[in-house]
């Protein structure tokens, strides 16, 4: 996995609430056996004039140019600003593959939907709760024409706002640690095989119905 | 001090705690389906590991299944006219033959919808952790396990650990108490509750269902429930073990038996909250001034009961919200302040893993009988959610009075709910469903989604708009 330590990226904003994954990443995209590829099709629905034909997959389709994300004055932007609830519905790992592969490594919002929160950590995305009224501020700024960078220091637990103060926000610190130092989670969990084999021993002979052998 | 069920579910698979609160829980069942497992089965691959326990496994095609029974006919997934999807169906049963995982094939008469199937075969059992790649795992809930959604790492993680890492989450109970009115269902109680909690009402939480109302319901009533707290926002629903949990369990084909059984059900019998309990959040929600729900906008929380209309925007507090409310208006193409009664639909879909059981079948047709789909309706598509719904149905002679009505009885899977299969709504189409979410493009693009009841569902295929099913005689 990728560590995440400090970010210095542009903004991008997407002004709405409950950003569901269907929307970050909708279902005709969802049917590759690879973990890559989805970028082109982050936001589908949203970045293109043309709606996606299956019939004819490569076929030449128009940026909608309103679309935040297709904007030149975000083209570089590594970092989302989003509304409340971002990431709910669809437990889908490809919202978050897709938002990785585009170039965004941080997503900053009022507040975010659990499995998507989860899988984020997962391929070092890193999202961001702030309070709303610093969200809110941040879309005002944003709204007015200006453009903006934040930095996010993911050690320190602070993202440093354009006009040089600073919001602070937490991470739970198991997870804080795996994407400092890129750790892998099941290699973590396999050092500690001891203690899933006694436990799964001890389970074994109090509920035995569940080791039954499965016959199909 | 008393536990909560999710407490006791959760102390009873803690493998291990760390002091900043992460734990590893123990898996007890772990159900996989094409769409989220294949970058798993590669992950392990990659890094020369072997599934942990195969038992704990279970595999069954069906997000991208056809449900065309003439492509069914066809040998294997080669009815699967789109080859993205085919070559993802053909990759589960390679997978499942490389790594030994037990698979429920397409041509077997038990496969289904994956979360109908589990409860079916007796996969899914009380006081199990159950975990699948499908934010829809909450409805194993019903049954007095801990069961939710996980992305595709952890999918892997499962695999390789039988465990999953993870926190724990808080408590809430939501209690539904009273008699629910004729005509009113688990989904409408569903609906009412993510209406009056939101989207992310319950974000954080393990959401417990209690209450007369919901004791009251059968099975697949509560599975339709539990089935609907991700939409809440909590990624687990749950219900306490009763003689209706058991009662369903008992026979099952995966289920224990004999002295087995008994001492499960011993174990299973404390499987339910004590009375003095804390939890971080309580709400009773009086079932009995429930109506049946209708969703108007793009989040199952834009939602009104059939006798009721769209917001106004004006009526709307923050910016945010008159925003949001008007770009889900347009959407929908519908107007502020009308009566959803005035809203017509060119289709229905009854199915998917909210209502795509026997109940909800016979619901349905119940409310067909006798009846024919309205002209305007275009395409009207009853989806049982496996073969043995579909067979029970069949039996029961439920696809006649469909057939009969102008709908089309198909073969099980997830069609329509999510589209990955040629079901879809087409853009600007307008479907009464009895899915799960309503959100922008979910059912195809531009396709425009309403969340009902399989009775409701089956009322407006017949009167071609939203129309209270209990009200159907005096039209």
């Amino acid at each position: 996995m990728q560590a995440f330590t400090i970010h210095d990226g542009w903004v991008v904003p997407l002004d709405r609430s409950n950003v569901d994954t269907d929307l970050i990443i909708p279902k005709q995209f969802l049917k590759s056996i690879k973990r890559t590829g989805f970028g082109p099709n982050l936001f589908d629905e949203l970045r293109y004039i043309e709606a996606f034909d299956e019939a004819s997959p490569d076929a030449a389709r128009r940026l909608d140019p309103t679309f935040s994300l297709n904007k030149s004055e975000f083209s570089n932007a590594s970092i989302l600003l989003a509304r409340e609830n971002f990431g709910c519905g669809s437990s889908r790992e490809h919202a978050v593959w897709a938002l990785v592969e585009y170039g965004i490594r941080c997503v900053v919002a009022p507040s975010f939907a659990d499995i998507f929160k989860n899988n984020a950590y997962k391929s070092g995305l890193l999202p961001v709760e702030l309070d709303e009224a610093v969200i809110n501020a941040l879309f005002d700024q944003l709204n007015e024409g200006q453009v903006l960078s934040l930095t996010v220091n993911l050690e320190a637990e602070q993202v440093v706002l354009p006009d040089g103060s600073s919001a602070t926000f937490s991470v739970d610190p198991f997870r804080r640690q795996c994407l400092l130092e890129g750790l892998d989670d099941i290699g973590i969990t396999l050092q500690r095989e001891s203690a899933i084999s006694a436990f799964e021993a001890k389970h074994r002979q109090a509920r035995p119905w569940l080791f039954s052998e499965i016959k199909v | 001090m008393g536990r909560t069920l999710y407490d006791k579910l959760w102390d009873e698979h803690l493998v291990d705690e760390r002091d900043d609160g992460s734990a590893l829980i123990y898996i007890d069942r772990h159900l996989i389906h094409e769409v989220t497992s294949p970058q798993a089965f590669d992950g392990l691959r990659l890094a020369d590991r072997r599934p942990r326990r195969l038992n704990a496994n279970v595999a069954v095609p069906d997000h991208n299944v056809s449900t065309d029974p003439m492509e069914r006919a066809l040998e294997g997934y080669s009815g699967v006219a789109e080859v993205t999807s085919r070559v993802q169906l053909e990759t589960l049963n390679s997978n499942c033959a490389d790594f030994d995982i037990p698979l429920i094939d397409l041509s077997d008469k038990r496969q289904g919808i994956v979360h109908v199937m589990g409860p079916e075969q007796g996969a899914t059992l009380p006081g199990m952790t159950i975990v699948c790649g499908d934010s829809h795992t909450s409805t194993h809930g019903a049954f007095g396990a801990l069961a939710h959604g996980i992305g595709t790492s952890e999918v892997e993680h499962v695999l390789a650990t039988q465990c999953l890492l993870t926190k724990k989450m808080k408590n809430f109970r939501i209690s539904l108490d009273g008699a629910i009115r004729s005509g009113v269902t688990a989904k409408d109680l569903a609906l009412a509750v993510i209406g009056k909690i939101g989207t992310a009402g319950a974000t954080g939480y393990a959401l417990e269902f209690a209450g007369s109302a919901v004791t009251s319901l059968s099975m697949e009533g509560r599975m339709t429930l539990c089935n609907m707290a991700i939409e809440a926002g909590a990624r687990a629903g749950l219900i306490g073990v009763d003689s209706t949990t058991l009662a369903y369990v008992d026979g099952r084909p995966m289920a224990p038996s004999g002295v087995e059984w008994e001492s499960a059900v011993a174990y299973w019998r404390t499987l339910h909250s004590d009375p003095d309990a804390e939890f971080d959040l309580e709400l009773s929600i009086d079932a009995s001034s429930i109506e049946p729900q209708v969703t108007w906008g793009t989040s199952p929380e834009m939602v009104t009961s059939v006798s009721g209309c769209v917001p106004m925007i004006a009526d709307m507090q923050t910016d945010t919200s008159k925003k949001a409310l008007r770009r889900a208006l347009d959407y929908m193409g519908l107007e502020e302040g009308m009566s959803l009664t005035d809203v017509q639909v060119d289709m229905v879909f009854i199915g998917s893993c909210t209502n795509a059981r026997i109940e909800d079948m016979r619901a349905a047709a119940n409310v067909i009988q006798g009846h024919k789909k309205a002209p305007s309706v275009e395409r009207a598509l009853v989806v049982p959610g496996s073969g043995l719904v579909k067979a029970q149905a069949e039996a029961e002679g439920l696809d006649k009075i469909f057939i009969d009505a102008g709908m089309e009885w198909r073969a099980p899977g997830c069609s329509m709910c999510l589209a990955m299969n040629a079901d879809k709504v087409e853009p600007g189409k307008r479907c009464a469903s009895t899915s799960n979410r309503n959100f922008e493009g979910r059912q195809g693009a531009g396709g425009r989604t309403h969340l009902v009841s399989p009775a409701m569902a089956a009322a407006a295929a017949i009167t071609g708009r939203f129309t209270d099913p209990s009200q159907l005689e005096s039209l």
